[in-house]
């Protein structure tokens, strides 16, 4: 049985604390339910529960990186971002380029949707982390992928900005290119919009509509692979569904540069520019499969 | 509560408590605070020349207050923020550096990057800031944690209001972080006086945490006493009443300081008849200082 994605990061988590002096930083990381599994329960070997801080606490682990120390700095829903998010992006991202002092953090920066959460905590946020220089973004949702951003953290001295989603932490599978010869769009998926394309992909070829569906785990740097390149020049368009807002956000700004490298239309599709209400029937969260298939559907019946 | 009436350049003052120290200990006080001083007087005439094309935070007034943390916390991590010439320079770092930095030079201190207000120095374990005022307190504490060494952090009466601050000092005193918090208080943000902006003291606010904190003028040898005495028990906060000789930038003056800091501490060592030794050491400085700008200067 291979291991979901809570498996993985609460195992590369336990050897970075237990075996490589790593350290975790996060509120109530230790309380119920550990994080959905994610994190191990070693206390007192390198789980570091901070006070309740929204502002200081990343700059803790700032201090913690800036000694080696490599911490993972958890935060639980990625709206908190907002107030978490200064040292993070004005030393962290920084500290290399202005002193020549590395200060590798992991951010572990949690989206969640739906249930009722509000305004504020619901969704990702990886979007406002790809403006400012120094830190890569990444938005993995299988165990392959998690283990390569950490791979990627342990073998390079910059902070890294990882939009983990909720409904990745029991994927315990890969998530491969569909790709055929009679496929009329291309999509892109990102983080949590990446299952519900899938979703909708099948949906529309069990209506005899096929579409090519990739998946991006890195939004900056981001890679334009000749798959990508190939499968939009072969349907003509294409589109980028993502769980963050849609203005100015990954979504448009990945669409843009597939844009200028296939020479055809690629168009975005994320949170619309609503405020996100409790109630269900106001929830403003990752685009479901239906609003795909219609964006889809709208989409191929003018290739524009 | 924050009581204007305490201002003075006696708060906490200990009579005599200079001649407790070791001669050779007043000397190197004065050494690297004559030195800052030569030094900051250069970056002035610079300034006044138009050399710059930054802003420059002169530390002229709290030269006395480096030096004497610097003989406390020998290799300790640094984190200050801006107006931290002299803390660069009395802890070691390199002058050529600093000046190569305020003129944007690839062999500043960092590369022409960083700036006055950033500072930063390797070799002596001063770490950059940021520029929001304040963020450098949490980052040393978060230092302080993971290293378990000696940390020592400077923020000024304004930055200390930040919201960096108060979690800052709640954590460290839980933890027990070896920590001194310094805050280098004159009285101004930018322009604004304290008791414009608050009504509450740190230093009492760092007591309420369990935190041996204290409110005292800039005497060196006060506020040396003080670090080497809560340096024992860590963590400490020193509230510093101290005054900004100059503008927040630049070289522009407002009027008479409340108090010469500088000057009555060379007086202070005079009376201890060290006059000789400090005309010797001043010719030395000034050698040394001059050597570094009068050719950027254009004075040799």
């Amino acid at each position: 049985m291979s291991l979901t994605v809570a498996e993985t990061i609460q195992q590369l988590t336990r050897e970075h604390l237990e075996e490589r002096n790593g350290l975790l930083l996060g509120q109530c990381v230790s309380a119920v339910g550990w994080i959905g599994g994610t994190v191990p329960d070693c206390r007192g070997k390198g789980i570091v529960e901070i006070p309740m801080t929204d502002v200081a606490g990343p700059a803790f682990a700032v201090g913690c990186a800036l000694e080696g120390r490599r911490p993972i700095f958890v935060v639980r829903y990625q709206g908190f971002m907002w107030y978490n998010a200064s040292s993070l992006v004005n030393y962290a991202a920084r500290s290399k380029a202005v002193w020549g002092v590395p200060c590798p953090v992991f951010i572990r920066s949690i989206g969640m949707e739906g249930n009722g959460i509000g305004h504020t905590a619901s969704s990702c946020l990886h979007s406002i982390f790809m403006h400012p220089p120094g830190l890569p973004v990444a938005a993995p949702m299988t165990p392959k992928e998690y283990r390569e951003v950490w791979d990627w953290f342990t073998s390079h001295d910059d902070p890294i900005y990882v939009s983990e989603h909720r409904k990745s932490f029991q994927m315990n599978i890969e998530m491969p290119s569909q790709i055929s010869a009679n496929s009329k769009i291309t999509i892109l998926g990102i983080s949590a919009g990446r299952l519900n394309a899938i979703e909708a992909v099948k949906n529309l070829k069990a209506r005899g509509i096929e579409c090519d569906l990739l998946h991006a785990l890195w939004l900056k740097p981001f890679k334009i692979t000749d798959e990508l390149v190939n499968s939009i020049k072969k349907t003509g368009v294409g589109l980028v569904i993502d769980s963050d807002f849609e203005i100015t956000g990954a979504s448009r700004s990945i669409a843009y540069e597939l844009m200028h490298a296939t020479g055809c239309p690629v168009h975005a599709l994320g949170l619309r520019d609503d405020a996100c209400g409790v109630a269900p029937r106001l929830e403003n969260i990752t685009p479901s499969p239906l609003v795909i298939e219609s964006k889809i559907l709208e989409l191929i019946s003018g290739k524009k | 509560m924050a009581d204007k009436s305490v201002r003075s350049e006696h708060l906490g003052t200990i009579p005599n408590l200079e001649r407790e120290f070791p001669r050779e200990f007043s000397l190197e006080l004065f050494k690297r605070a004559n030195f800052s001083h030569l030094f900051e007087r250069k970056v002035a005439k610079a300034w006044d020349k138009k050399l710059f094309s930054i802003p420059i935070y002169l530390s002229l007034g709290t030269e006395y207050n480096a030096a004497a943390l610097s003989l406390c916390c020998k290799d300790w991590r640094i984190f200050g923020q801006h107006r931290a010439h002299s803390i660069y320079l009395s802890f070691g770092g390199r002058p050529e550096s600093l000046r190569d930095e305020l003129l944007g030079l690839p062999t500043g201190c960092s590369g022409g990057m960083s700036g006055s207000n950033a500072i930063q120095g390797k070799e002596i374990k001063m770490y950059g800031h940021s520029g929001l005022m304040g963020e450098q307190v949490p980052i040393a504490c978060g230092a302080a944690y993971a290293s378990r060494k000696p940390v020592l952090t400077i923020c000024g009466d304004a930055s200390v209001e930040e919201d960096y601050i108060y979690p800052s000092l709640g954590w460290a005193a839980t933890e027990k972080l070896p920590i001194v918090f310094i805050c280098e208080d004159n009285d101004l943000s930018i322009l604004t006086k304290v008791d414009v902006r608050r009504s509450w003291s740190p230093a009492e606010v760092a007591k309420s945490m369990g935190i041996h904190a204290v409110d005292i003028t800039d005497d060196p040898w006060l506020i040396a006493h003080h670090v080497q005495s809560m340096s024992k028990n860590l963590p400490g906060f020193i509230n510093i009443r101290s005054v900004r000789v100059l503008w927040h930038s630049g070289t522009g003056i407002d009027g008479t300081p409340e108090w010469d800091r500088y000057k009555i501490t060379n007086e202070k060592l005079k009376a201890l008849g060290l006059e000789t030794e400090m005309v010797r050491i001043e010719a030395e400085n000034t050698e040394k200082v001059n050597q570094i700008w009068d050719p950027v200067l254009g004075e040799r």
